[in-house]
């Protein structure tokens, strides 16, 4: 109780924040953990690819508590975000924002997946178109001898269902 | 001496790697068998050689040879002895060097085991393996020399990284390789196919083995190079979808995608172009991340100190291996034969699923990783691209994944009708709803881990259904299940397993999602309640290691009254390079992970002495590393199955196989 | 027939036009790493073309020297730097000589202390000299997180209208005081 007291102390005086309490934490379980998922979007900026969370450096500490503070004064989670975006720009967001530069990125994987689907049907309607004329294509007598003089016969027990 | 000796041993490696991709490609354009039968022993003397230099630069570091730069920058006379030969490929040229190692052991095996491949194919695929040898050789010894002499010798090394200095970091490195190099051995077939213009059955049946091996250890190597990340960096997590970590998981998700289609390739001669470029690109990814790790265009906890003159280097490499691969594909793969067909619904339609699925968050993590790189070089601007961005893009497709793959194995061939299907899976589903119903409440309404525990039930469900299914579960009597499904092929077990094996996984990384942690300070003698157990801080001390002090924190954990576990996270301070790193205590009953890492200490408002702690409680934790070790156990054992075993089985053996089969249908 | 295949060939060389523009990319990238116009490091300012935010700091005492706020930092007579520092900071001292230089050819150096005690502040400036015409004490460093600093030292050039037009984020080099700091101020004088 005396820590927390402390904190609160903390708070009251900014020029004191200087100690920034490593410890604190809000006291709300769902402020901390609004504040937590704050935290994992931010990207510790002196390090590489940690978030604010995930990062022991002094200036991830001071952004945890800058996070804290505001949620605490009442801020949603988008001012919060918004402070710190304001002050550091795209590089402190860890899931970067939808743009006209990162549309590329935040469409590839609608882009890969229609891209997929649509070669896979071009693929099997000429693969069809081919099949038509000249019938399933299996092995040939000539291969399978080779296949079966190269490796031994596969076993087709037990891979063949109904 | 010996390190001449090693050095002499990498030229002459380099000579012959020459050879190597010379006289066979020759000899088999000519159909000349004399210069085909020079492959096998130029890759056996290119081991020798190679074997040699690496044995020589293991023995520079073992005596801390000073005289040579490579031990002054990355040894030290106080390392203990396992760290000094690990330290050999700790570094940048070292690991070159086993790199290089790892290939001349890769095209060795080929020449070894490939005694029955066409010599024409064989020939071509040495040839191909002897020219990515002698570019990686060439890059060691040209610009990454491990030899280097300096005069006057220093008394001591710098020492290495610490952060290296540990066993997890040790074999996690040459796993990795072995899977990098198991793909060189894929792009070579893929080559050699191409050059050839044709891809059969036999072709499927020989580059199934390798990218199933290659997929196995790279798939420990990742899992040990996340374990490390776990209990090294002291911060919990296991995966940061860091740009290193990007580059080994892109020839991963491709090489999944690429032994499932080696199946059908060998199967049912389809998906013959596809599968060429498949394992084209998995070796292209393999490169890309060498080129990234070491060329210093991102830069990252895991990456070596780079130098763009060898970025520039590794470029022109894979300028040649990977854009002269896709020349030729482009040239060649329009002459193969066409595809056999098949309906979409049906095992090869699965299949294509999971190729597209798989290609699709590969193709997700290929543009994430370059995209801020590429930005950055185009517009000036700076992005991150970090977990919050990967977890949302590709759990979409992940998880059609995983649904998909619990049914895929259950489809015939050729044509497959989908209620048959649904109506076997439909208890697996049922498990599957139950754990999402479970799970929802127990965790506290968070629907994503949830959905995880859903999905890995799935999946391990699913993998007993597929047994079950194999074996005629409900379709004889139980003793002819059992005995049926002992002799079913391996690689029908080995599917089942590493299926089961992903189902495991998920569990553990669902169960991360529910984690808790708790940043405290304690003075000693202090106390805490923690997910359900009291902790509490004994003491700090001092501790002196070989080459390193540390703080060491002793943590009681008591449950009723009861001492469950001691546990020591430590700071370590190494005075040698001047690093601190922090020692995560890790205790783990299977269930769950207790995690604490110790922080600084400081003066508390009362006066005394206190240590700051964080304090983890993973459930499930150990199951993701687990998992990973069933999913290679899976290929593993899918490589042990007779038929797609390197070495052809001789025919006693079968003989003796088919009377074992015959007698347990009779 | 023959349409269709040519479709199919461009499908065949997707692979190739990818390998080859990323190649490109990379080869540039790797230039660019040599002759220092791409860093995948350095992270732009997003107070580049703007006004610095608003702040007021509590003055070092025992300096004498006149404390820093917002307000002193428009419409200024010339250009002038803006320098966060510490006491505890290595690379701090490694680019004092350059700060000095400029203070001695009569550039308006002001000074940000930086999570620093007043004490240590002092000691230092006493041992290495003061480049410094005003300084504020940033003790909890919150003013730093307003200008987006993200580590000491960290060097702004503002213009006579107190618009920021340069950060560099580390120590200054002589060959960035030859580059970018001298030509830059010399613009901003004329």
């Amino acid at each position: 109780m005396k820590r927390l007291a402390l904190v609160l102390a903390l708070l009251a005086s900014p020029a004191l924040a200087q100690i920034g309490d490593t410890t604190y934490r809000l006291e709300d379980p769902t402020q901390e953990q609004r504040a937590r998922e704050i935290g994992r979007e931010l990207r510790c900026l002196v390090c590489q690819n940690q978030s604010i969370e995930d990062s022991d450096a002094s200036l991830a500490r001071d952004l945890r508590l800058l996070v804290r503070e505001q949620i605490a004064a009442g801020a949603s989670n988008d001012e919060v975000m918004r402070f710190v975006h304001q002050r550091y720009g795209d590089f402190v967001l860890l899931r970067p924002p939808v743009n006209t530069a990162t549309l590329l990125l935040w469409a590839t994987p609608v882009l890969a997946l229609a891209g997929g689907l649509f070669a896979i049907w071009r693929i099997r309607r000429r693969g069809a178109a081919a099949a038509a004329g000249v019938g399933e294509v299996e092995l040939t007598e000539a291969e399978r001898a080779r296949l079966a003089q190269i490796v031994p016969a596969p076993d087709s027990k037990g891979d063949h269902r109904a | 001496m010996i390190p001449e000796i090693g050095h002499f041993a990498l030229i002459m490696a380099l000579m012959l790697s020459v050879a190597q991709s010379v006289l066979p490609l020759w000899g088999a354009h000519r159909g000349d068998a004399r210069l085909m039968a020079t492959a096998s022993p130029l890759a056996f003397a290119g081991l020798v050689a190679v074997g040699v230099g690496f044995g020589a630069l293991i023995w520079s570091f073992v005596v801390n040879d000073t005289t040579v730069m490579n031990v002054v920058q990355n040894s030290h006379s106080a390392k203990p002895l396992i760290y000094k030969i690990t330290g050999t490929w700790g570094n940048h040229e070292g690991s070159m060097v086993l790199w290089v190692l790892t290939l001349a052991i890769c095209a060795a095996a080929v020449a070894g085991f490939g005694r029955d491949l066409p010599s024409g194919l064989k020939s071509r695929v040495l040839a191909v393996m002897g020219m990515i040898s002698l570019g990686f050789l060439a890059f060691t010894l040209f610009t990454s020399n491990p030899f280097d002499r300096v005069w006057p010798p220093p008394p001591d090394g710098q020492g290495l990284n610490p952060l290296l200095q540990d066993i997890g970091l040790a074999i996690h490195p040459p796993l990795l390789y072995v899977g990098y190099v198991g793909y060189a051995v894929t792009f070579a077939f893929a080559v050699a196919a191409l050059i050839e213009g044709r891809v059969d059955a036999a072709w499927g049946r020989w580059v199934r083995p390798w990218s199933l091996a290659a997929w196995a250890f790279l798939t420990m190597g990742i899992a040990i190079g996340s374990w490390w990340a776990y209990y090294e960096l002291g911060w919990g997590g296991f995966w940061f979808w860091d740009p290193v970590e990007n580059a080994s998981l892109l020839p991963w998700l491709v090489g999944a995608a690429l032994l499932h289609s080696a199946i059908v390739v060998e199967k049912r001669e389809a998906l013959k172009v596809w599968t060429v470029l498949l394992a084209l690109l998995a070796f292209a990814l393999s490169l890309l991340g060498t080129f990234l790790v070491r060329s210093g265009v991102l830069n990252s906890v895991h990456s070596f100190a780079s130098d763009p003159a060898r970025g520039v280097f590794i470029l022109g490499l894979l300028a040649v291996y990977v854009a002269g691969a896709f020349a030729l594909f482009a040239w060649r793969a329009p002459a193969m034969a066409p595809q056999g067909v098949f309906s979409p619904l049906s095992r090869e339609g699965g299949i294509v699923l999971n190729n597209l699925l798989l290609c699709s968050i590969a193709a997700v993590v290929f543009v994430g990783t370059l995209y801020p790189l590429f930005l950055d070089l185009l517009t000036g601007q700076m992005i991150s691209v970090g977990p919050p961005f990967y977890n949302m893009a590709t759990a979409p497709l992940a998880f059609p994944l995983v649904v998909a793959m619990a049914m895929g194995p259950l489809m015939a061939w050729k044509r497959a009708a989908f209620w048959p299907v649904l109506q076997r899976l439909w208890w697996a589903a049922c498990i599957a709803l139950l754990a999402f119903i479970l799970a929802l409440v127990l965790g506290g309404w968070n629907a994503l881990p949830a959905l995880g525990f859903a999905c890995g039930f799935w999946l391990l469900a699913g993998a007993v259904v597929d047994i079950g299914d194999r074996s005629g579960l409900g379709r004889t009597k139980l003793a002819n299940v059992f005995n049926r499904a002992r002799h079913l092929p391996r690689a029908a077990w080995g599917a089942a397993i590493a299926h089961a094996g992903m189902g495991v996984t998920i569990l553990g990384i669902s169960g991360m999602g529910l984690a808790t942690e708790r940043l405290i300070a304690l003075p000693a003698g202090g106390t805490t309640q923690f997910a359900g157990y009291e902790w509490r801080l004994d003491g700090v001390r001092d501790f002196q290691g070989p080459n390193w002090t540390s703080r060491k924190a002793s943590i009681t954990v008591m449950r009723d009254g009861q001492v469950l576990h001691v546990m020591e996270p430590s700071r370590r301070f190494f005075p040698v390079g001047r690093m601190t790193t922090t020692e995560a205590a890790i205790r783990t009953n299977l269930a769950r992970d207790l995690y604490a890492v110790l922080g600084e200490e400081r003066d508390g408002p009362t006066g005394q002495r206190e240590a700051v702690l964080r304090l983890h409680h993973k459930p499930l934790a150990p199951w993701i590393w687990i998992g990973a070790g069933i999913m290679a156990l899976g290929a593993g054992l899918s490589l042990s199955d007779r038929r797609v075993r390197i070495a052809a089985p001789n025919r006693r053996r079968r003989e003796a196989e088919e009377a074992a089969r015959a007698g347990a249908t009779a | 027939m023959s349409t269709a295949t040519s479709r199919r060939n461009l499908l065949i060389f997707a692979p190739l036009g990818v390998a080859l523009a990323g190649g490109t990319g990379f080869y540039l990238m790797l230039r660019g790493l040599q002759d220092g116009s791409f860093n995948p490091r350095g992270v732009p300012s997003v107070l580049i073309g703007r006004t610095v935010p608003e702040f007021s700091l509590p003055p070092l005492e025992s300096s004498g020297l006149p404390t820093l706020a917002s307000a002193d930092l428009l419409n200024l007579p010339g250009p002038v730097v803006v320098n966060f520092w510490a006491s505890w900071c290595v690379p701090c001292i490694i680019e004092h000589p350059h700060l000095m230089a400029l203070h001695r050819r009569g550039v308006p150096v002001y000074g940000v202390n930086y999570k620093d005690r007043a004490n240590d502040a002092q000691a230092f400036l006493t041992r290495h000299g003061n480049p410094y015409t005003r300084l504020g004490m940033d003790q909890p460093g919150r003013v730093a997180i307003d200008w987006g600093v993200y580590g000491v030292p960290e060097t702004y050039i503002l213009d006579r209208q107190g618009v920021v037009r340069w950060r560099w984020a580390g120590p200054i080099t002589p060959e960035l005081m030859s580059q970018d700091v001298n030509p830059l101020l010399d613009r901003l004088r004329a």
